[in-house]
């Protein structure tokens, strides 16, 4: 079947504002929405821009906004999206370097404010540090982020406040914090009850809902503000 | 403009990562350059585990894995790296664990472990459980772990920056010349810079691009084995490419192994387990190059599914909390990119290009070597799956193209920090610059010629079709044809966006020429193996013959004609003997 494409285009080199193009191509139901821009770009328009990497899920690449949601392009199927009209924009709330590609910096940045690595100062054991499967389970849903930006650029509270360190990082925070092999959790929790830190969610669940990876980011939130308050209790 | 660093890694996938994480340690000024962000590199897509002679769960070896290595590679392994591979594949996963990747557990609270194909207890009488994973995502958790370790040491990385040449002192690299940093090209904005250093690492994945089906990335183009062969060094063993028995009928995402290390079945039309009759003793975990063949043989006699080019993979019967404790992500794959419910419906499989046994040719320490007397190439390193040291031989087993960059990514950083100590910077200035300028302007400034995209898509097809699973002289001879037509057709290739924001059209035309590159080495090659071994199935040479041909392959280009020579593969404690399983 023919599906429209409508995609929010923006060439600093060429245009004032973006402004959105549509595109005829021929798509199966199975098809991702990744297919059908690999398809403009290659027998269309090759100035078409977006990232893109390992083409299912995994990579985190081609995060965007597919009719009014944050997706991956490479994981959401044409008959997902029911009609024959798809619109495509960039990521909201990161700024526009072309087309479908934004400004990762900051996001990243802000990962990095987070000290989103294992900290264990203690003597080094010959083989490896033991832990249980139910310790092990406590941080498994955090372990699965891919670092995409769908979550952070879906929040209201980040949208309204840039500085709010948002979902994305708070999720890779959790998963050291509740890990019995890492010491720096106070660390963590101190940088987190910052202004700009957990209390700006609003449990608004845009970030579950936009999460590729079906991580409950809502309820890490939750667990590291309470974890918070616990501290100093 | 140009920039020193004492030394660089050139992509930032498992290899690369570790590699700077042990030169940020050794405190050498380094930096890491990738195309991409390095939480995106390929490395993040391995699934199923990374094997080392841990034991925890039942009696193993690091002699057992060393032999199993060998024997899977055909014999065509190097015997002393297979040895270097098997023993600090223990140390590596221990150190992984040690820097926080969450591993599954045992009972007791250890590394847990798995069965994997080809992997087998004492010399081959059994599968073992050597296979240390976390779920299915053991790739992703190697590649945060390190990449977070990096942020730790305060790596510093280029990240979206596209290295789109090598440069050299003193002459090309195949005639003696050193390697003296690479030209990257900033994606965002289309500058070039020179990068200038002592010591250039070479890890920038495979090149399955080259074929229709694959499970690799859009990415994995063999940016770093093409640039070092337009420099003069070799293409190792490019006729060995591996096709994993088990990706999604058409589009070729992977399916890991894993689902038949838990129990998973393989069944025909008739619902046969038909690898019976192909591998009695390990049945659906034999080596990968005995699956993918026997499902083609399945299929050729009309015993694919409803007659048509696939098998079913069965993981019905491991149960829900198997299938999704330790193949989550796997059955989502099944669930969201063919439609089928893993629990209560067998999956529709194929086999699918993805993962090169060829590549740069280095020695122990990773040091490139240059030609079949092992010369070093002073400078230059590989690692990874773009290296080829050669740890896979002729057929790759499941979970060694981990644990190859753990410690070959280790070794990596290790050698270049201790080689970089003493040396000058390399004397090269920004001209170095001119001859890829050129090149790139030229790209973009030409009207009339022909898009990447469809002399990629024709590339992709003969591959697939006539330098596959099963290969001849007639097919072979087609295919070397139709190459050389598709590198006439790229000297006239054209791009639509002639801008400098992040201009991926452009980048893209430019990885075309490295997938040419090695399409004709990798028929070239092929085509002069008149034998089988291993991922390389000659139909017209069906045996095996190591009078002729227990060597490698290694491929170099000199004035555009390509010449083959041959280089003896190292034996230590392994006689090559028939390989069944």
């Amino acid at each position: 079947m023919q599906v429209e494409l409508r995609i929010l285009r923006y060439d600093p080199e060429r245009d004032r504002r973006p402004h959105e193009e549509s595109y005829r191509v021929e798509a199966g139901p199975m098809d991702r929405v990744l297919d059908l821009l690999h398809r403009v770009k290659y027998e269309q328009d090759g100035t078409l821009t977006f990232r893109r990497s390992c083409g299912h899920g995994i990579c985190g690449s081609d995060a965007m906004l597919i009719n009014g949601r944050n997706r991956l392009a490479c994981k959401i199927r044409v008959d997902q999206l029911g009609g024959k009209r798809i619109t495509v924009a960039p990521l909201p709330g990161l700024p526009v370097m072309k087309d479908l590609v934004v400004d990762m910096e900051a996001f990243f940045a802000k990962f990095r404010s987070v000290q989103p690595f294992l900290v264990n100062d203690g003597p080094v054991p010959v083989r490896e540090r033991r832990q249980s499967a139910h310790d092990r389970e406590r941080f498994d849903d955090t372990t699965k982020c891919i670092l995409c930006a769908a979550c952070t650029s879906s929040c209201p509270s980040f949208w309204a406040q840039p500085a709010y360190v948002g979902p994305a990082a708070i999720v890779n925070a959790h998963r050291f914090i509740f890990d019995t092999r890492d010491d720096a959790a106070e660390e963590r929790l101190e940088i987190l009850a910052d202004k700009d830190g957990v209390w700006r969610c609003r449990t608004i669940f845009n970030c579950t809902d936009a999460c590729p990876r079906g991580i409950h980011i809502t309820q890490a939130i939750l667990e590291v503000s309470r974890a918070i308050v616990e501290r100093h209790a | 403009m140009i920039r020193d660093h004492d030394a660089l890694v050139v992509g930032a996938g498992g290899a690369g990562l570790w590699a700077a994480l042990e030169l940020a340690k050794a405190g050498v000024d380094s930096a890491v350059l990738t195309k991409l962000y390095p939480t995106r590199s390929h490395t993040g897509a391995a699934q199923g585990g990374v094997c080392a002679a841990l034991g925890n769960q039942e009696e193993d070896h690091w002699e057992w894995h060393m032999f199993d290595t060998i024997k899977g590679g055909d014999y065509l392994v190097d015997q002393d790296a297979a040895e270097v591979l098997a023993r600090e594949a223990i140390e590596t996963v221990i150190e992984l664990e040690h820097m926080g990747l969450p591993f599954n557990r045992t009972e007791d609270g250890r590394i847990d472990q798995r069965r994997f194909g080809g992997h087998t207890r004492n010399f081959g009488e059994g599968p073992v459980k050597r296979a240390c994973y976390a779920a299915d995502r053991t790739g992703h958790m190697i590649l945060q772990t390190l990449y977070q370790q990096c942020l730790k040491h305060g790596v510093k990385f280029y990240d979206e920056y596209h290295v789109v040449d090598l440069v050299t002192e003193g002459g090309e690299l195949g005639d003696g010349g050193r390697a003296a940093g690479v030209v990257a090209y900033r994606i965002a904005d289309g500058d070039l810079l020179v990068l200038r250093s002592k010591a250039v690492l070479l890890a920038t994945g495979g090149f399955g691009r080259m074929f229709r089906v694959t499970s690799n990335a859009w990415s994995l183009t063999g940016d770093g084995v093409a640039l070092a062969y337009r420099h003069g060094v070799p293409m190792q063993d490019m006729e060995f490419y591996q096709f994993h028995p088990t990706g999604i009928v058409g589009i070729g995402i992977l399916l890991s192994e894993a689902a038949r290390g838990e129990g998973g079945t393989l069944l025909n039309d008739a619902g046969e387990r038909f690898m019976k009759d192909y591998a009695p003793n390990l049945m659906e975990l034999a080596p990968r190059d005995m699956v993918s063949r026997a499902i083609y043989q399945e299929i050729r006699a009309g015993r694919g599914i409803g007659g048509k080019d696939y098998v079913y993979l069965d993981v019905r019967h491991l149960g829900r909390k198997v299938i999704e404790e330790k193949l989550p992500d796997i059955t989502e794959f099944a669930r969201v990119y063919q439609g089928v419910e893993p629990l209560t419906e067998p999956v529709p499989i194929q086999p699918t290009a993805h993962y090169a046994m060829g590549g740069i040719p280095t020695d122990l320490l990773t040091r490139v070597t240059r030609d079949t007397a092992h010369t070093v190439v002073p400078g230059l390193y590989a690692a990874g799956e773009a290296a080829s040291v050669s740890v896979h031989g002729a057929n790759r087993l499941g979970t060694n193209s981990l644990v190859d960059l753990l410690v070959f990514g280790r070794r990596a950083g290790r050698q270049m920090a201790a080689d970089v100590r003493g040396v000058g910077m390399p004397a090269v200035d920004s001209a170095v610059i001119e001859p890829v300028r050129a090149e790139l302007e030229a790209i973009r400034g030409r009207k009339g010629g022909e898009r990447a995209a469809a002399i990629r898509r024709d590339l992709a097809d003969v591959m697939m079709d006539d330098v596959g699973v099963y290969r001849d002289e007639t097919c072979l001879r087609r295919a070397q044809k139709a190459v050389g037509e598709l590198r006439e057709r790229y000297r006239t290739v054209t791009v639509h966006d002639t801008g400098t924001t992040f201009n991926t059209d452009l980048l893209e035309a430019r990885e075309l020429g490295y997938l040419l590159d090695c399409a004709e080495t990798t028929v070239a090659s092929a085509l002069a193996r008149t034998e089988s071994r291993g991922a390389h199935s000659r139909e017209d040479y069906p045996e095996r013959d190591d009078t002729q041909f227990l060597a490698h392959t290694l491929a170099t280009r000199r004035d555009g004609v390509i010449s083959l020579a041959y280089k003896p593969v190292t034996i230590t404690r392994f006689q090559p003997k028939p390989r069944t399983y």
